[in-house]
């Protein structure tokens, strides 16, 4: 074990962690703001996902497709937003949840149905092919870096709309106060549709950034779903900060877990029992972080208020 | 009374001489595609047979077994007792197939598997009643393993998902694998991301991959392999990852992977390229083997059923024309271990860049086994 294989692996961590946070961020102020559990955020990654390799291959051009995709989840959030989810605002969890994972299954139907049910191709710009090199021999590819830039850049412009411009102020003002908001004359629905839009938009990029990675087929949001929901307990329900903390801490500990669990193992007890062993720990490893989390601080790293 | 009698009659008759099949495959969730080969290829089979399977009227009802075995049991039970169905076919999955063949054979009724390969049913829980079409799970890699050892390639790096069929792939790699194995790495089911994996493999510099991960999991593994630059530096051998279901959304990553199987849609045998030429211009895609199975199982039927002239009332008539496979295959010549297993050749392929929609398509490189039997087929008491 090398100090430039750790710190690939780092690298590793952070760019799953950040991939893990933007679907996050959106789950999160939802969930915050709106009181809404959403389970069907996952589809919202896989519409985005489909959308820009579709706009890609249609237009040619990649940057296109991803701008087209992610306009596209936009509106597809929005309209969700007004036909199904506005009326639920009000009711309990359990018909939230019942709610949103009717949706799950009417957008994996809708997918195949438009798409088939064969995985999409999905390309990359030859640009985005390469690699960088990082030091001691070892290369990165300049996808995933890119990932993480674009992951942190949205990071930072999340945080200042949420806690410096007007807009953030309003949504942060309508999740303490609805009623005093909208008597004030803010037209409180309208603001939640974009809320909701902004959050799918998000989910829209990271599953228009997962499609030349991961396969881009019908339930492909499912798979990434349950790791989403432990960032958002770890970091706090509602909390954009504790969204990317809890994400990167997530991505980290599970991709070292999966990287040196076994040969560490292996250097404590037997070799056959770390070869056993090893794999089954490190596929529970972000699950035993969250039940030591919700032990410790059982509202979560950034507990809102 | 008697006008109505006498029009009920010939109905009477001509129920008698139908011919049922119930075809179970998967047609929901993801594995969908697999399924949707699989009956598109039972379609092509009955336009092939003029819509007669064995010379009768044939109907196929089609189940979906949502990947699960209770709904395919469910399935199975639905078909034998309303449908009254005379044989059951398909089955994608060997979970689902270990919980329905004792449902249809307890039944009386015949079996063809057209793709799960549990090694129990080729071992010793075989059965009269059950045939296979398809192959048990470890002969790929051993095909695999076996092209290995002789290429001689020593430093083999190996990566499966942690489960059963995972597992069972690299015994079948080893069976005839003898040389060093840098690091065996099992990975979550239904993973996503490779990329730490594929960090610890580069560090570990290997002379060759051993992979398995089929569906999804393999466009992930196989895309993040070439996308981390290795494809040009560590070739890549895998077992049921890159086929025809996965390389529309692999295009050009495919180029240049190996995989071991016993059919590709390039193979010089008339039957399958009729086959393949007939499913192309009715669909408008490549089949796989999942397809070329299913194929294979009403062919096999449709041999018996005109063996016994339709008698579907004999089954023991019926399970010894099935033993003699005597029909015009996708392998050539099928012949029936004693197992109910094919003995079959197995090719090393190779995904070449092509002139088609994909971009890329299998191409068979050179035989590694002839006339290859499971391991299993000893450890099963069927008289013949």
């Amino acid at each position: 074990m090398t100090w430039a294989l750790v710190f690939e692996q780092l690298l590793n961590g952070l760019q799953y962690g950040v991939m893990l946070f933007l679907m996050a961020a959106g789950l999160t102020l939802v969930f915050g703001i709106m009181n809404l559990v959403n389970l069907a955020h996952g589809s919202l990654y896989m519409v985005g996902a489909y959308l820009a390799a579709a706009a890609t291959q249609w237009s040619g051009s990649y940057l296109l497709g991803v701008a087209l995709g992610l306009a596209g989840t936009l509106v597809v959030g929005m309209a969700v937003e007004v036909i199904a989810l506005r009326t639920l605002y009000e009711r309990d969890h359990l018909d939230q949840v019942l709610a949103t994972f009717g949706l799950i299954l009417f957008f994996n139907e809708l997918i195949a149905i438009v798409w088939g049910r064969a995985p999409l191709y999905s390309s990359l710009p030859p640009w985005l092919q390469g690699h960088v090199k990082l030091f001691a021999g070892s290369t990165y590819p300049v996808y995933r870096a890119a990932v993480i830039v674009v992951g942190l850049l949205v990071a930072a412009l999340l945080w200042y709309v949420v806690t410096r411009s007007r807009l953030g102020m309003l949504v942060r003002a309508g999740a303490s106060n609805r009623t005093m908001v909208s008597a004030l004359g803010v037209n409180i629905q309208l603001l939640y549709t974009i809320v909701f839009g902004f959050g799918a938009a998000l989910a829209g990029l990271a599953g228009l950034m997962a499609g030349p990675i991961y396969a881009v087929q019908p339930g492909m949001g499912e798979l990434i779903l349950i790791q989403v929901f432990v960032v958002i307990v770890i970091g706090g329900i509602g909390s954009v900060r504790g969204a990317l903390a809890g994400a990167i801490i997530v991505g980290v500990v599970d991709t070292l877990g999966r990287a040196f669990l076994k040969p560490l193992l292996g250097t404590m007890i037997a070799p056959t029992a770390a070869e056993a062993a090893g794999p089954a720990l490190a596929s529970m490893l972000i699950y035993l972080l969250m039940a030591v989390v919700l032990a410790v601080k059982p509202a979560g790293l950034f507990a809102n208020r | 009374m008697i006008a109505a009698a006498l029009a009920f009659a010939p109905a009477a008759m001509a129920q008698q001489h139908k011919l049922k099949i119930g075809f179970i495959t998967t047609l929901s969730g993801p594995p969908a595609i697999i399924g949707k080969h699989m009956k598109d290829s039972v379609e092509v089979a009955l336009e092939h047979l003029g819509g007669k399977v064995g010379g009768l009227e044939t109907e196929v009802i089609y189940g979906d077994d949502q990947f699960k075995p209770d709904v395919g049991v469910q399935l199975a039970e639905e078909m034998l007792k309303k449908d009254q169905v005379d044989f059951v076919a398909g089955i994608i999955w060997s979970n689902v197939m270990m919980a329905v063949v004792p449902v249809v054979t307890g039944a009386g009724k015949i079996m063809v598997g057209a793709n799960a390969g549990a090694s129990p049913l080729a071992g010793s829980q075989c059965n009269e009643l059950y045939f296979s079409t398809s192959w048990n799970n470890d002969q790929s890699p051993e095909a695999m393993g076996k092209y290995l050892q002789d290429k001689g390639i020593n430093d083999l790096y190996v990566l499966a998902p942690n489960y059963q069929a995972g597992k069972d792939m690299v015994a079948g790699l080893k069976r005839y694998y003898k040389g060093r194995i840098v690091d065996e790495v099992y990975t979550k089911f239904q993973q996503q991301d490779y990329q730490a994996e594929i960090s610890q493999l580069r560090s570990k510099n290997p002379k060759a991959v051993f992979a398995f991960y089929p569906g999804g999991m393999g466009i992930q593994f196989v895309k993040q392999y070439v996308q981390a630059g290795l494809r040009d530096q560590i070739p890549l051998y895998t077992v049921f990852t890159v086929d025809e279901t996965t390389l529309p959304a692999l295009k050009e990553a495919a180029i240049g992977q190996y995989e071991a199987r016993f059919w590709s849609p390039d193979i010089k045998i008339p039957a399958s390229q009729k086959y393949v030429a007939d499913f192309r211009k009715k669909f408008g895609y490549t089949p796989s083997f999942y397809g070329a199975q299913s194929y294979d199982a009403i062919m096999l039927i449709d041999s018996a059923v005109r063996a016994t002239q339709g008698n579907l009332k004999d089954t023991r008539a019926l399970v010894k024309a099935m033993r003699k496979a005597d029909f015009d295959s996708i392998r050539g010549r099928f012949t029936f271990n004693v197992n109910h297993h094919p003995i079959q050749d197995f090719y090393l392929l190779q995904a070449v860049k092509s002139s088609g929609p994909d971009g890329a398509e299998m191409r068979i490189v050179q035989k590694a086994f002839e006339k290859h039997k499971d391991a299993y087929s000893q450890d099963c008491k069927m008289k013949w």
